[in-house]
């Protein structure tokens, strides 16, 4: 049965890192939900965070794939569940949908959104949640207008204590580097 | 938090220490001469490659390094490539590969991807275009990094001089150490040109790769709870026994259990093919006992092997009533194919001592008996015929048994991809490991004759014999300019059946006898190995077989043997595809 996995995987910044992580995925067919990359707390390491919809089977045999490229420290999969996460999305509207009479500033407050940005003629709204809740915003916000849309992808941490700094000291302990010939 | 980085930098330390480098190891260089000392710092003597423009200034330091570093001028990237495998295979050793930009490194892709999948260790220097021309669709290039990211285990683009010695150290280093396989390096012909102060470091670490698992006690314990407690125990091996130079590690296990076993395509030869415990081999073409008892066994225990849909047939069916142990070191593999129900992640070399340890000695009286009577089936049903043939036509089977017995199963056999493959490695009967070399996970035509040229050139006192299908030897004749070149002393053995045999095999089975595309017209082999100042001859008939073969097998020299075979015959055994390993038929 496919379900909404979350993968987190710690890297190296290398160039054409990001594409060895892709082909992994492209190669199964397997299709990119979202994916996002940024620095960890370890300075030098990055993680991506991609969601997919997978078996379990695929994603955990998908996961080994991505831990095998050199350069990659080790990488995780979680049940939505498992998981702490959050996404941003923007909506960008006239600046006349302010004084519309259809409501606008009790929208923003009643989903917890905020103007961004007044730009003259358009405003920038913001809005942090769950794909769910800005997506039914977006719903809401179409008789204002909406004249541009973005989400970002799904950064997440696990509900547990344990972190990369805690893998890698694991993984220190439980493997050698040297070639023996 | 200040423990990690403090260990992060000190992965940093990645490369060797020394010391405050003394003067006399810091000397300005170009990029060109640093790749060249990087390959004499790692011990290299011998590289394969073919010149052009993007990679001229590394050839034309090479000018300088020939009593140092010796360079095989091959006639195509391919030939480069794979005979920089067939030395990798038969030495252990990384094979290097040098070519150009744009189409050098795009002839190259084949014997990367077939290095890739057989786990061989290469590495691949690509020139490329000025660093400022990169992504702007100059002459000759390609993007070399993003076409070789699918099949390469690592690859890494060079812009700066200064970068050299310690990507070619983290190369050779990823190349060789735990799972090996190919490794590519780009270079832009700015960097070759600049200037380096140049100092090598051999790599020791990479921080974010972990290459050797500490073994698992815990798990080496219930296998051998399973194995000494069976009563049809199976091993089936591949080539992670050689790779991991373990063949004694392993004879010692199996002759302590007392556990037949199997090898893959790619583990023959790790243990001696007339060693008492050696049933054969695995798949498709393999033998049959060993494939109808894959069903039938209560433990298998799988050894540096991963599986592949060829050894396994229907994986739905395959060794569903044994429990599985499965000795591995790319934890990748472990439960991709076949679940195993106990996984040892680690290389077999550590693995299998600490459990022929904990094992107990014993024999397997009856259960091996069974492996002899199947074998005796398939004697009879097939191997007497096609080695001792009573019909006029030559078969591939009788070519390969006179080899055998003329070089006394200690030749360096290596292979192309067809019928001739299944029969040389059914039997040729190896004795000494590393001394078969066929391409296996790719099945690349094409690929014996520059691996044998690579092959012997790494084993240059061995008698190394190719052994070659009309088809596939067309794919890369051009390599006999190779030989005449380089003067060395190669047996070639074409067994021509005037088909693509192994897909008319197909056809005939599978498709109706509809013979679409597979009957070749061929040329004239004897005419056109003496263009290329090859001593040849060829053979049609079975009275001076034996008497040419031993003639080619004596010659101080490379030698073109054409030997007409039966047209169509079919190898047997076979397991259909999606058939079970149990399913495997004898006609
Ligand atoms: C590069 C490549 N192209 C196509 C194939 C498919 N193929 C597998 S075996 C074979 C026939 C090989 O014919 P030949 O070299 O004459 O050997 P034979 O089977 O007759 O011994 C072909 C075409 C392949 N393995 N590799
Ligand atoms: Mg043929």
């Amino acid at each position: 049965m496919k379900e909404e996995f979350t993968i987190s995987i710690f890297t190296e910044n290398h160039i054409g890192l990001l594409n060895r992580v892709s082909i992994i995925f492209t190669r199964r067919h397997i299709n990119i939900e979202s994916i996002t990359a940024s620095e960890s707390e370890v300075p030098g390491i990055y993680r991506y965070t991609v969601v997919v919809n997978e078996t379990r089977e695929q994603v955990e045999k998908v996961v080994k794939q991505i831990e095998k490229q050199v350069e990659i420290f080790c990488a995780f999969y979680h049940r939505t569940e498992e998981i702490v996460y959050q996404e941003i999305a923007l909506y960008k509207l006239p600046t006349a949908a302010i004084s519309n009479g259809l409501g606008l500033e009790k929208l923003i407050r009643d989903n917890n959104a905020r103007i961004l940005s007044l730009e003259g003629e358009f405003i920038v709204i913001e809005k942090t949640g769950h794909k769910e809740e800005t997506q039914e915003l977006l719903k809401k916000l179409q008789p204002f207008n909406v004249l541009e849309f973005v989400r970002s992808g799904r950064v997440a941490m696990i509900k547990q204590k344990e972190n990369l700094t805690h893998t890698l000291v694991e993984l220190e302990k439980t493997h050698h580097s040297e070639y023996k010939n | 938090m200040d423990a990690l980085l403090k260990m992060l930098s000190d992965f940093n330390g990645d490369f060797e220490d020394s010391k405050p480098s003394s003067k006399s190891n810091i000397n300005k260089i170009t990029g060109s001469e640093a790749v060249l000392e990087s390959l004499i710092a790692e011990g290299v003597d011998l590289v394969f490659g073919y010149p052009g423009g993007a990679i001229m200034p590394v050839y034309d330091a090479l000018y300088n390094y020939r009593d140092k570093l010796k360079h095989i001028l091959t006639r195509h990237e391919q030939g480069s490539v794979h005979a920089a495998q067939g030395y990798a295979r038969a030495t252990g050793k990384v094979g290097v590969v040098i070519a150009t930009s744009g189409p050098g490194a795009t002839n190259l892709i084949t014997g990367i991807a077939d290095a890739n999948i057989d786990s061989t260790p290469i590495i691949c220097i690509t020139g490329q275009v000025p660093s400022h021309l990169l992504g702007t669709d100059a002459f000759q290039e390609t993007d070399v990094v993003g076409i070789t990211s699918p099949v390469t285990k690592w690859d890494f683009q060079i812009t700066s001089a200064e970068a050299i010695p310690e990507a070619f150290a983290k190369a050779f280093y990823l190349a060789r150490s735990g799972r090996p396989g190919p490794v590519v390096i780009d270079i832009t012909k700015d960097a070759q040109f600049a200037e380096v102060d140049f100092e090598y470091k051999p790599c020791k670490k990479v921080r974010s790769y972990f290459p050797y698992p500490k073994v698992d006690a815990a798990k080496v314990n219930e296998a051998a709870e399973l194995i000494n407690n069976a009563e049809k125990p199976f091993v089936v091996f591949g080539q992670g026994v050689i790779l991991g130079k373990a063949e004694n590690e392993f004879k010692t296990f199996i002759e302590k259990g007392g556990i037949p076993a199997a090898w893959t395509l790619l583990g023959l030869s790790a243990l001696d093919e007339s060693h008492p415990l050696n049933v054969g081999m695995l798949g498709m073409h393999g033998n049959y006992a060993p494939n109808k008892l894959t069903n039938e066994c209560d433990v298998l225990i799988a050894v540096g092997m991963r599986f592949d849909d060829r050894v396994t047939g229907d994986v739905n069916t395959y060794a569903k009533q044994a429990k599985v142990i499965h000795i591995e070191l790319d934890p990748a593999e472990i439960n991709k194919i076949i679940k195993a129900d106990v996984a040892i992640n680690g290389d077999v070399k550590d693995v299998l001592p600490m459990l022929t340890n904990i094992i107990v000695n014993k024999e397997y009286g009856n259960w091996l008996k069974e492996f002899k009577k199947l074998a005796e089936i398939e004697k009879e049903k097939i191997i007497n015929e096609e080695l001792h043939p009573t019909k006029p036509g030559l078969t591939m089977g009788e070519v390969i048994r006179i080899i055998s017995e003329k070089t006394n199963g200690e030749a360096l056999v290596v292979t192309d991809v067809g019928q001739h493959q299944m029969i040389a490695a059914r039997y040729y009967g190896f004795k000494n490991s590393r001394s078969f070399i066929t391409s296996g996970g790719l099945g690349t035509m094409g690929f014996c004759l520059p691996a044998a040229v690579g092959a012997k050139m790494g084993m240059p006192d061995k008698q190394v014999v190719a052994v070659i299908g009309d088809g596939g030897f067309q794919m890369t004749l051009q390599e006999l300019g190779t030989i005449l070149q380089s003067g060395i002393n190669l047996k070639i053995v074409i067994l021509n059946n005037d088909y693509l045999g192994m897909v008319r095999q197909w056809q005939q089975l599978f498709f109706d006898k509809r013979y679409s595309e597979t009957e070749m017209v061929n040329p004239d082999f004897v005419k056109i190995a003496s263009s290329y100042n090859i001593e040849s001859e060829k053979v049609s008939e079975r009275n001076n077989l034996e008497a040419v073969i031993e003639k080619m097998l004596a010659s101080e020299s490379s030698f073109v043997l054409e030997v007409k075979v039966e047209k169509e015959d079919n190898v047997f055994p076979m397991i259909p595809t999606g058939a079970s390993v149990s399913d495997i038929r004898l006609e």
